[in-house]
């Protein structure tokens, strides 16, 4: 009777109601499936639950580091916590997050297409990153792992005792699922585009993720094969990397960062997107010098490659090597600050909503200026060395990472809650989280760099008396942080059922997402969109409310 | 605005045109663009590989070319042959698949698994070879020719099984597909109109083939430049 009745409803509701959740039923419907959408949500809940494991870490850390002595966690327990931390923060929250979740929900819908060129190798690319996250829990349950995320040999591969091994074999699947949707969002951005959609006319996220997935395909394999020559060195006991055999560990350092480098850029790049097209819709305007936008994403992935050396400047390296990288990372200060002032000529004069999302993108403008200015102190040779391995350096990239992606994927996930569930989220209560995650924030990493600057290490459970002040601000601060990360996820869950319904285009925003229903249909589109305005044409579509309105 | 949107309709749909594209030239675009994405991808990840490879080859270029003459490059020189001929089959095959000649496909598909087969064949005979010569790495190595190199020369062994394995699965991998080609043409899904899956094995076979043009020089025919 229920079939009967489920069906019934199905067909009546045919014109209006059908969307991508109510199309099919089922368990094996969601895990079978090949709509981007349905994928991008399996995305959402994994990604989430491991951010949450990466959470954890990072408060026992804090609680740790609450007093001088290393009184809650022994030093190797401490060693494993930093280190998962680190890789689960890294390779299965920050690295897919955007991409998999808002680029893998939205890149069709924004460039018009019914969904991306190969569906079946996106379902794939969930699957690996599953698999690897299952092996990574395995490690995390069964012991973990110390080496810190880089790996560093030959301790990595001569004298840990923890999974090294099978936190590797766990990067290098992760590896195989980024690649895959970095290939899949390449063609779909070349092949899938709607007709009259030129690449001028496309959203800047859309530019933001071509970039980032240029970084993933040509990147990544590069650590695929490092973490390659690392476990066979593990395994078989000689190899690469090995001194006894004349191996040499600094080569390790130059491959690992070869692709360590630029996934910073993987991370911080589909954030840039967020920020552009939110602050577009917010302040109502078309984004000032769209092209210097668009065109300064690919710059930052193409000169993110030619940066890594900046991680060795202790190791060893060459004076003159070191001079060259750290002039070159200079240059990544240029297109990244290309963004921050277009950003900020797009605000300026502007009448702006202050809205959920535009609170965090307004958190993420200044704070990753905080995050790459201080990145331009630690590619100036001589601040480095005395940095090297503090808390300034743990501060800066966190700036980055946190307050940088995670600032404008909250962002994201707001401004397009409405389209990816039909549902409004309570705008007060993501008011709040937002000033909790801002004043959080700040109040956790703020006094990292002075304890960084004034000489406190990193990677140690135990520190300095005169270290404590700071350190136990930064605990409150991390305290505040966490539950301003917890609320979103119980009042967006709760607004699936109980938030305002959406419509279409709640901000009034230019964009072909905005065009479909909400939640879409699965097929995205009932018609083949046919563009023919320009990307954040915010004037154009004031003049043309007017007639639009009653339909 | 209805009647532009119906204009475009196609009034058969090909059996093998996937919902998501407008059409079969569409299709065919986005899998060969997507091939060569991955070709990318592999070039970085052999690239690794080959640039750790050439920095011990300035670090230690005598234990380099000691290790090259430990090679059979007669057997190295023949499997070069061996797959630039089976390239030549999988080229004729994507042809043949273009014009839609069933058996001329089927016959030079057969060629190219064969040959990649030979290949396979061959290698595992240098393995077999190498494994009895103690030259694997690790605690089977027992190579003491000249002592004073022994442990660079090991390093040089790492590489050599590390890429020609690597390689190997390529071709391992390869010759899964071309059964699963086989199998496609055998049931006649090719023609003129559709071709794509048999043009991107072509791809992904033409690049296993030149990455061993790559490492045939640097693992076997090195020796011949040694001047200190």
């Amino acid at each position: 009777m229920t079939t009967a009745t489920l069906h019934d409803v199905r067909l009546s509701g045919a014109a209006s109601d059908r969307n991508y959740f109510n199309d099919e039923y089922g368990a094996l419907s969601w895990f079978l499936t090949k709509d981007h959408k349905r994928i991008a949500i399996l995305y959402l809940i994994s990604v989430s639950v491991l951010f949450v494991i990466g959470g954890f870490f990072a408060m026992m850390m804090r609680i740790e580091l609450l007093t001088p002595e290393g009184d809650l966690l022994t030093s190797d327990t401490y060693n494993k916590f930093f280190t998962m931390h680190g890789v689960v923060m890294i390779f299965f929250f920050l690295i897919p997050v955007i991409p998999a979740v808002l680029g893998n929900f939205l890149l069709p819908l924004q460039i018009g297409a019914k969904d991306l060129a190969f569906p079946k190798i996106n379902l794939l690319s969930w699957y690996l990153y599953m698999l690897a996250a299952g092996i990574g829990l395995i490690v995390i349950v069964t012991g973990g792992v110390d080496t810190g995320w880089t790996f560093y040999t030959p301790f990595s591969t001569q004298y840990s005792n923890t999974h090294v091994f099978g936190t590797t074999f766990a990067g290098f699947i992760a590896g195989f699922s980024s690649i895959l949707t970095g290939l899949n969002f390449i063609v779909t951005i070349h092949r899938m585009r709607a007709p009259g959609l030129t690449w001028y006319r496309l959203p800047l996220f859309v530019w933001a993720l071509y970039a980032t997935s240029i970084v993933m395909l040509l990147a990544t394999p590069v650590l695929a094969i490092t973490l390659v020559m690392l476990m066979i060195e593990r395994t078989v006991g000689v190899g690469f990397f090995d001194p006894a055999l004349g191996g040499d560990p600094v080569l390790y350092q130059h491959m690992f960062w070869f692709y360590s480098h630029p996934a910073v850029y993987i991370m911080i790049l589909p954030a840039m997107g967020v920020a552009s097209d939110v602050v577009a819709a917010f302040t109502r305007k078309k984004i000032f010098g769209y092209r210097f936008v668009a065109f300064s994403s690919l710059a930052i992935a193409f000169l993110g490659f030619l940066v890594w050396a900046h991680h060795l400047f202790v190791a060893g390296i060459s004076v003159y090597s070191a001079m060259i990288f750290a002039f070159l990372t200079f240059f990544v200060a240029v297109p990244s600050a290309i963004k921050v002032f277009n950003w900020t000529a797009t605000l300026y004069k502007a009448s702006v909503s202050w809205q959920t999302p535009m609170l965090y993108i307004m958190g993420f403008i200044g704070l990753f200026t905080i995050g790459g200015v201080t990145g331009l102190f630690l590619a100036s040779l001589g601040l480095d060395i005395h940095v090297t391995d503090t808390y300034f350096v743990v501060a800066h990239f966190h700036y980055v990472m946190v307050g940088g992606t995670v600032m404008a994927y909250l962002a994201g996930i707001h401004y397009w809650w409405p389209k990816i569930t039909g549902r409004m989220y309570p705008e007060w209560w993501a008011r709040l989280a937002a000033l909790l995650v801002f004043v959080g924030f700040n109040l956790t990493f703020f006094p990292q760099f002075i304890l960084g600057y004034v000489g406190m290490p990193r990677r140690y459970h135990a520190y300095a008396p005169e270290f404590q002040v700071l350190n136990v601000l930064s605990t409150a601060g991390a305290s505040v942080l966490a539950v301003g990360y917890m609320l979103p996820i119980f009042y967006l869950i709760w607004s699936i059922w109980n938030g305002r319904p959406a419509g279409k285009n709640p901000w009034g925003a230019v964009g072909l997402e905005w065009t479909t229903s909400s939640p879409p249909p699965k097929e995205n589109f009932h018609e083949t969109p046919v563009v023919t305005w320009e990307a954040y044409d915010y004037p154009g579509m004031m003049k043309a409310m007017g007639e639009t309105q009653h339909v | 605005m209805s009647d532009m949107a119906l204009g475009n309709e196609h009034h058969h749909h090909h059996p093998f045109l996937q919902h998501h594209f407008e059409d079969l030239g569409q299709q065919h675009e986005a899998s060969t663009l997507g091939m060569w994405m991955f070709l990318c991808t592999e070039i970085l990840f052999f690239g690794g590989v080959l640039c750790a490879y050439w920095v011990y080859r300035v670090m230690y270029p005598e234990a380099w070319a000691v290790g090259a003459h430990l090679q059979q490059t007669g057997w190295g020189a023949t499997n070069t042959i061996v797959l630039i001929v089976s390239s030549l089959t999988m080229a004729l095959a994507v042809r043949a698949a273009q014009l839609g000649k069933r058996g001329q496909q089927l016959g030079f598909l057969f060629a190219t698994l064969i040959f990649g087969t030979a290949f396979l064949v061959v290698k595992g005979i240098e393995y077999h070879r190498h494994w009895e010569e103690g030259l694997f790495p690790g605690s089977h190595f027992h190579w003491h020719e000249h002592p004073e190199l022994a442990q660079k020369v090991q390093l040089f062994m790492c590489f050599y099984w590390g890429m020609t394995g690597l390689h190997a699965l390529h071709m391992i991998i390869g010759a899964g597909l071309l059964l699963w080609i086989m199998w496609r043409a055998y049931k006649n899904h090719f023609g003129p109109e559709y071709y794509a899956p048999v043009e991107v094995m072509g791809l992904y076979w033409h690049f296993v083939d030149i990455v061993w043009i790559f490492l045939f020089p640097f693992l076997y025919l090195i020796h011949e430049v040694h001047h200190g």
